[in-house]
C-alpha cells in the first residue's frame, strides 16, 4: 500500500498535470496492485478532474485494474503465433494447477489468469505477462515452476532472471541493424553539412538564398530527409518529409510548442521490430527523434511506450539520462544555439488503438484513446492542440542513419518508391523466427528461404490488418509499391488451418475496437460471432452473405483503419483459402448460431429430465 | 372457374410464445379479408397438428420461441411454406418474453417454483409432456429464415394488409410511415 | 453565402466553417443522424450520417463543406447502409418498443422507420444491462443508450457538471455516472440540465409520465423523423 505520501511523491512527480492522470494512475497501480475507489477520489481532488472522467479513462485500458485482479497477474499472450505454440494448453495447465477458472480472480485474492493480445514476443514464444513483466519460451515444465511460484507468493524479483530473458534474435543485418552507431554522430554529421556543404546541398533556391543563417540547420534536415524520399514505417507510408514540413509550416498560437511523438506502441500482432531497436538502438532512435524535433522546430517530444515494453523503461530513461549528460538532449544540443529539445516516456496499458497516431494523442493527453475526427490532423492540431508529428520507431532510427550518410545514399538503397530498408518480424513455421533487415524490395521468397521456411501456405504480411499472401505469391516484392509492411511477418505451413488463422484475428480486432464508432464496436463483434458459428458446425451459405455485409460496412463506415482493416483477413482468406472455409459450410440451409440442444440445458439441469423430448435429436439439429 | 381456383395462393398462419394479439389484428383488416378471399385460401390455422398445413404458399407466424415446442412448430412450418413471414414484436425480436434474457433460466426457474411463496409444491415440472424452456427466448429469424417482417406490437391490419397485396402482385413488400411502427 | 456544392444533385450553400450536416439542414434537407445535435460540437461516432464525398464515405455532421463538393446522401446504397447501422444499435442494447416510455419520440426509432428498417436483423446480443432508478425523479435504463455521448457533451458543456461519461472499450462500452456509489441519486443531476433533455432513446427518462402522450399521438407519429430538420444553432452566427 502506498499511504498518502506516496500518492503525493507521485503527484508531484507529474506535476499534478492532469493530463498525466493515465501515467499517475500507473504509478499507483505499480505500487497497489490495482486503483481503489480511495485512490481514485484522492486524484478526483488533487487533480480536480472528475471521477466520472477517471474512471471513464482508466476502464479504456486492459491494463489498468479499477477491481483487484490478484497479486499475481498472469496474461498469456494470445497471437496466433501464440497458438500456434500451444499457449491454449499451456493457460489451462496453470488455471488447473493453481485451481482459477479463466477470467476469474482466485478466491483467496492470489492470482488471475487470463490472456492478452499480441505481446511482441512471437520470436520466442508463447508468452506471458506476469504483473506487466514478459516471461518468453514458456512450456510445460516453466508452467509447473511458475504454479509453484504463485503460491510460495515468492515477489516477481526471487522468480528467476531466465524466464525475463529477451532476445534480440536479429538474423539479417543491413545498412540500419548494421550501423555501428555513435550516440550523436548523426547531429554532429548534420551540423558538420550544414557549416561546409549546406548551401550546395540545398536543391530549393527559396530557403538557399532567403533563410536567416540560423534556420538552415533544420532546413538541411529537412531536405536530407526529403532528398531520402523516406516513408513512414507505420505502415501507411507517408513521405516523412511532407509530414515534417507540415508540421514546421503549421502557425504556433501563443504559448504553443511543436512536438514531436515517437510510436512504440507496437500493437500490430506479429510485430516485435521496435522492441529491438529500443532495446539495441535506441540512441538512433531517440537521435532521430531529435533531428526531427531540430527539422520541424520542436522542444519536447514523447515516446509512446506500449505498456507490454514496460520492461524497457528503466533501460530507456538510462539512455535519456546519458544523452542529456551528453548534451544530446536539453538545451543548445551539441553547442548549437536554440537547440533545446528533451523527451519524456508515456507507457501504455494495453489498447492496440492506441498506435493509431491520433488516439495516440488522445491517450497522452489523459483520455480514453479513442481515434479524432480528422481534419484537423496533428500536424496542425496534436498534442493539446499544438503542431505534432508522429512517426514510428523505425522512421526515426531510420532518420538518423539519413542525416548520418546522406539523403541521396539513403534514396538509392530500396525500390524507386521505397528507399532503404525495412526491418521485418519474422515469426510462426520456419527454424529461425527473429529480426531480419532487407532492402526493400526483398521478395517474400527470399524472406522465407532465409528464415528456414518449409512446406509455407501463407505468409501474413504486416499482420492482422495487412495482406494474406499466398504460395503463388511468394515471388511478390516487400514494398510500398507492391506489399507494403508495418513489419510483421508471419508464417503458416501447410499443416496450419488458415480459417483459424483469420478467426483468431478477427477475435483480436474485436477485443480491441476502441468501441467509439457504431461500425466497427457492433460489427468486428458480429464478425466475431460468425466466426465462431463457422467454426462450431453451424455454419451455411447464408452466413457468407452475412459475412461480406460485415466486410463492406466495416470498409466503408468505420471511423478510423482499425475498422477499415478489421476484416482483411476474412476477405483475403476467403479469397485465397476457400476450402477452409467450405469445409465449415456444414449446412445447405440456414442454420442457428447457438446450439439448439444446448439451449434446453438450463431446464433440462433444473426438471431433471433427460427423455427424449428434452433434447433436439441430432438429425433436428442439421435440419432446418 | 377451374383455371382461377387453382391460381389462389395459400395462406396459413400459426402463433409461438405470442399473445395471439397479432392473429386479432390480421382479422382487422376487416371487409378487406372478403377481397382476399378472393385471391387467397386459407389453410387451418396449424397450431393443433402441424403435419396437416400442407404445403402453402405464404405462412404468418406470430410469437417468437420460448420453448422447444416452439421451435419444432417452427421448423416445420418452414418447410411447409414458400414465403414465411415474421408477424409481430415477438416474432422479430422476442417480444416482452425475451425480457427475460438477461437472467439465467435457473434462476427465473428457481425464483417462480422455488423461493417464491405460494406456489405449489417447491417443485419445477418435469412432466415429459412438458415443452422445455429454451435458455434465452429468441427471435424466429435466430431459428429458421424468414423472409418477410412486418414489425409492430401487434402490426396494424393496414400493414398487414399492405404486405399480403404487395406479395400478390409480386412487389417486394414495404411499408410506408405510418404503417411501420414498433409499438 | 456564395459557395456551394452538390448535394444530390441539388446545390447546397453554406457558409465558411459549415459541415455538410450543417449547411444541410439549413437548406432543409434532412441527412439521418443521431450523435449530431446542433447545439454541441459534432461526435462523429454513430456513423448514420455517413453521405460519399467525391465518391468516398465520410461522416456528414464533422466533414467541412467546400466549393463544388460533389455529395451522395438519398441513395439507396447509402440508405440501406444505414439501415444496416440501425439494426447493429438494435441489437446491441436491448429495444423492447413496446414497453419503452420513448416510442413514437425516440430518433432511433423513428431513423429506423424512415430507413424501412422491418427487423433488426441479426442475432440479438441481449446484454445485462441494469437499470438505476434510484433518483426520485429520473430514471436510467441503459438498455437503450447507443452511446452516442449526447448527454456526455450537454452535462459537460452547458451544465458543467459532468454528470455523464463514457467507459469501458469496445463492445463494452456504457455510460456511467459522477458518483462513488455509481448511482444516479448520487450526483449534482438535477431536472432542468440540459443533459436530461438530449437523450435521442429511452435512456434518460423521467419518471412519472407513464404515457401522458399516447401512442399515436407523438413527435413523429404524424410526421417523420426527415420532417423535422432542426436548424443548425450557430448558424446565425456563421451566415
Ligand atoms: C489501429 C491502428 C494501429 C496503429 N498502430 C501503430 C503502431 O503500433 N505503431 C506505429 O508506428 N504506427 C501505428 N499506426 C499508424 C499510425 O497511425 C501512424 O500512421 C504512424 O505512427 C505514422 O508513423 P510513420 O509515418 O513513421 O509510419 C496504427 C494505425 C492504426 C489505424
Ligand atoms: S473503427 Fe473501431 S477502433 Fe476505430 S474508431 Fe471506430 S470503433 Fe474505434
Ligand atoms: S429507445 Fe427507441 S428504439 Fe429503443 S426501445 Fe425505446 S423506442 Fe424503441
Ligand atoms: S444515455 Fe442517451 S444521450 Fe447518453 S449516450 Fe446513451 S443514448 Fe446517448
Ligand atoms: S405476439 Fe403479436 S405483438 Fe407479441
Ligand atoms: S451524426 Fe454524424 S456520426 Fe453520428
Amino acid at each position: 500500500m502506498v499511504n498518502s505520501g506516496g500518492l503525493q511523491s507521485i503527484l508531484r512527480k507529474y506535476e499534478g498535470n492532469p493530463h498525466n492522470l493515465l501515467q499517475i494512475l500507473r504509478e499507483v497501480q505499480e505500487e497497489e496492485g490495482w486503483i481503489s475507489p480511495d485512490r481514485v477520489a484522492a486524484l478526483e481532488t488533487a487533480l480536480a478532474v472528475p471521477r466520472s472522467k477517471i474512471i471513464g479513462a482508466a476502464s479504456f485500458y486492459a491494463f489498468l485494474h479499477l477491481q483487484p485482479v490478484g497479486r499475481y497477474r498472469i496474461l498469456f499472450s494470445d497471437n496466433i503465433t501464440d497458438r500456434m505454440l500451444g499457449n491454449q494448453a499451456l493457460m489451462e495447465q496453470l488455471c488447473q494447477l493453481l485451481w482459477v477458472e479463466p477470467g476469474k480472480v482466485s478466491e483467496d485474492g492470489l492470482v488471475s489468469i487470463t490472456t492478452t493480445s499480441c505481446t511482441g514476443m512471437c520470436d520466442q514464444g508463447p508468452a506471458l505477462l506476469v504483473n506487466g513483466r514478459a516471461i518468453t519460451r514458456v512450456d510445460e515444465a516453466r508452467i509447473v515452476e511458475i504454479a509453484e511460484l504463485v503460491r510460495n507468493q515468492a515477489p516477481l524479483s526471487e522468480w528467476p532472471e531466465e524466464y525475463f530473458r529477451v532476445e534480440d534474435n536479429i538474423r539479417r543485418r543491413d545498412i540500419l541493424l548494421d550501423s555501428h552507431f555513435e550516440p550523436g554522430s548523426s547531429l554532429r554529421a548534420l551540423h558538420a553539412r550544414v557549416e561546409t556543404e549546406g548551401m550546395q546541398a540545398s536543391n530549393t533556391r527559396s530557403w538557399r538564398e532567403g533563410l536567416p543563417r540560423g534556420l538552415v540547420g533544420p532546413a538541411t534536415m529537412l531536405d536530407e530527409i526529403k532528398r531520402a524520399n523516406l516513408r513512414g514505417r507505420g505502415g501507411a507510408g507517408f513521405t516523412t518529409g511532407l509530414k515534417w514540413e507540415a508540421c514546421r509550416n503549421a502557425p504556433l498560437a501563443e504559448g504553443q510548442d511543436r512536438i514531436v511523438v515517437c510510436n512504440a506502441d507496437e500493437g500490430e500482432p506479429g510485430t516485435f521490430k521496435d522492441r529491438v531497436l529500443l532495446t539495441s538502438y535506441a540512441d538512433m532512435v531517440f537521435e532521430g527523434m531529435t533531428l526531427a524535433a531540430y527539422a520541424v522546430g520542436a522542444r519536447r517530444g514523447f515516446l509512446y511506450l506500449r505498456g507490454e515494453y514496460r520492461y524497457l523503461l528503466e533501460h530507456l530513461e538510462g539512455v535519456l539520462a546519458r544523452r542529456r549528460r551528453d548534451n544530446l538532449l536539453g538545451h543548445s544540443i551539441i553547442g548549437i544555439p536554440g537547440a533545446d529539445f528533451d523527451i519524456k516516456i508515456h507507457v501504455g496499458f494495453g489498447a492496440y488503438v492506441c498506435g493509431e497516431e491520433s488516439a495516440l494523442i488522445e491517450s497522452l493527453e489523459g483520455k480514453r484513446g479513442t481515434p479524432r475526427n480528422r481534419p484537423p490532423f496533428p500536424v496542425t492540431h496534436g498534442y493539446l492542440d499544438q503542431p505534432t508529428i508522429v512517426n514510428n520507431v523505425e522512421t526515426f532510427a531510420a532518420a538518423a542513419l539519413i542525416a548520418l550518410n546522406g539523403g541521396e545514399w539513403y534514396k538509392n538503397i530500396g525500390t524507386a518508391q521505397s528507399a532503404g530498408s525495412k526491418i521485418l518480424s519474422v515469426s510462426g513455421d520456419c527454424e529461425r523466427p527473429g529480426i531480419y533487415e532487407f532492402p526493400f524490395g526483398v521478395r517474400v521468397v527470399e524472406v522465407l528461404e532465409a528464415c528456414g521456411a518449409r512446406n509455407t501456405q501463407a505468409v501474413q504480411v504486416s499482420g492482422p490488418s495487412g495482406f494474406t499472401i499466398a504460395a503463388h505469391e511468394f515471388e511478390r516484392r516487400i514494398c510500398f509499391e507492391d506489399i507494403p509492411t508495418a513489419g510483421a511477418f508471419m508464417v503458416f505451413d501447410q499443416t496450419r488451418d488458415m480459417f483459424e488463422v483469420a478467426r483468431n484475428f478477427v477475435h483480436f480486432f474485436a477485443h480491441e475496437s476502441c468501441g467509439f464508432c457504431t461500425p466497427c464496436r457492433v460489427g468486428t463483434s458480429l464478425l466475431k460471432n460468425l466466426m465462431d458459428k463457422l467454426h462450431n458446425g453451424h455454419g451455411s451459405p447464408y452466413d457468407f452473405e452475412e459475412i461480406e455485409k460485415l466486410n463492406h460496412i466495416l470498409q466503408a463506415m468505420s471511423h478510423c483503419g482499425l475498422g477499415h482493416s478489421a476484416c482483411n483477413p476474412v476477405l483475403d482468406t476467403i479469397g485465397k483459402f476457400r476450402p477452409a472455409y467450405d469445409a465449415r459450410m456444414a449446412h445447405q440451409d440456414f442454420t442457428p448460431a447457438f446450439d439448439l440442444d444446448r439451449a434446453l440445458s438450463q431446464a433440462r439441469q433444473m426438471t431433471r429430465r433427460d427423455d427424449e423430448q428434452a433434447h433436439f435429436a441430432a438429425e433436428h439439429g442439421a435440419a432446418q | 372457374m377451374e383455371v382461377t381456383e387453382k391460381k389462389k395462393l395459400k395462406v396459413a398462419t400459426t402463433s409461438l410464445a405470442g399473445c395471439f394479439g397479432c392473429h386479432m389484428s390480421f382479422l382487422d383488416i376487416d371487409e378487406r379479408l372478403f377481397d382476399l378471399l378472393e385471391r387467397v385460401e386459407f389453410d387451418r390455422s396449424p397450431i393443433t397438428d402441424i403435419k396437416e398445413v400442407g404445403v402453402c404458399d405464404i405462412g404468418l407466424i406470430e410469437g417468437g420461441l420460448c420453448n422447444a415446442e416452439n421451435v419444432h412448430v417452427l421448423r416445420e412450418f418452414r418447410k411447409q411454406c414458400k414465403v414465411l413471414i415474421a408477424l409481430g414484436a415477438c416474432a422479430v425480436n422476442g417480444g416482452l418474453p425475451a425480457q427475460r434474457n438477461h437472467l439465467p433460466l435457473t434462476d427465473i426457474l428457481s425464483e417462480v417454483y422455488l423461493s417464491s411463496p405460494g406456489l405449489g409444491n417447491g417443485l419445477i415440472p418435469s412432466d415429459p409432456e412438458l415443452p422445455l424452456p429454451l435458455n434465452q427466448v429468441h427471435p424466429i429469424h435466430e431459428v429458421v429464415k424468414v423472409d418477410v417482417f412486418i414489425p409492430g406490437c401487434p402490426p396494424s391490419g393496414d400493414a398487414i394488409w399492405k404486405v399480403l397485396t404487395d406479395l400478390l402482385s409480386g412487389k417486394a413488400p414495404s411499408l410506408g410511415h405510418g404503417l411501420i411502427h414498433y409499438d | 453565402m456564395s459557395e456551394t456544392f452538390v448535394l444530390d444533385g441539388q446545390e447546397i450553400p453554406f457558409a465558411p466553417g459549415q459541415t455538410i450536416i450543417q449547411a444541410a439542414s439549413a437548406a432543409g434537407v434532412y441527412i439521418p443522424r443521431l450523435c449530431y445535435h446542433p447545439e454541441f460540437k459534432p461526435h462523429g461516432s454513430c456513423k448514420l450520417c455517413t453521405v460519399k464525398v467525391n465518391g468516398r464515405h465520410t461522416a456528414s455532421c464533422t466533414f467541412k463543406a467546400a466549393p463544388g463538393l460533389q455529395v451522395e446522401s438519398n441513395t439507396e446504397d447509402l440508405n440501406a447502409e444505414r439501415r444496416t447501422l440501425v439494426q447493429m444499435l438494435f441489437v446491441e442494447g436491448n429495444h423492447f418498443c413496446p414497453s419503452c416510455e420513448k416510442s413514437g419520440d425516440c430518433q432511433l426509432q423513428a431513423t429506423a422507420y424512415e430507413l424501412g428498417m422491418m427487423s433488426p436483423h441479426f442475432d440479438h446480443f441481449f446484454p445485462d444491462r441494469p437499470v438505476d432508478a434510484s433518483h426520485p425523479e429520473l430514471l436510467l435504463d441503459f438498455n437503450r443508450c447507443i452511446l452516442c455521448s449526447l448527454c456526455v457533451r450537454a452535462s459537460r458543456d452547458v451544465d458543467k457538471k459532468n454528470v455523464f461519461a463514457l467507459a469501458g472499450r469496445g463492445i463494452d462500452s456504457h455510460l456511467i455516472v459522477n458518483a462513488a456509489s455509481g448511482r444516479l441519486a448520487d450526483t449534482n443531476v438535477a431536472l432542468e440540465d440540459k443533459a436530461v433533455q438530449v437523450c435521442p432513446v429511452g435512456v434518460i427518462l423521467k419518471k412519472r409520465q407513464g404515457f401522458k402522450v399516447p401512442i399515436g399521438q407523438r413527435t413523429y407519429d404524424e410526421v417523420p423523423i426527415s420532417g423535422h430538420v432542426p436548424a443548425p444553432a450557430a448558424l446565425t452566427e456563421e451566415i
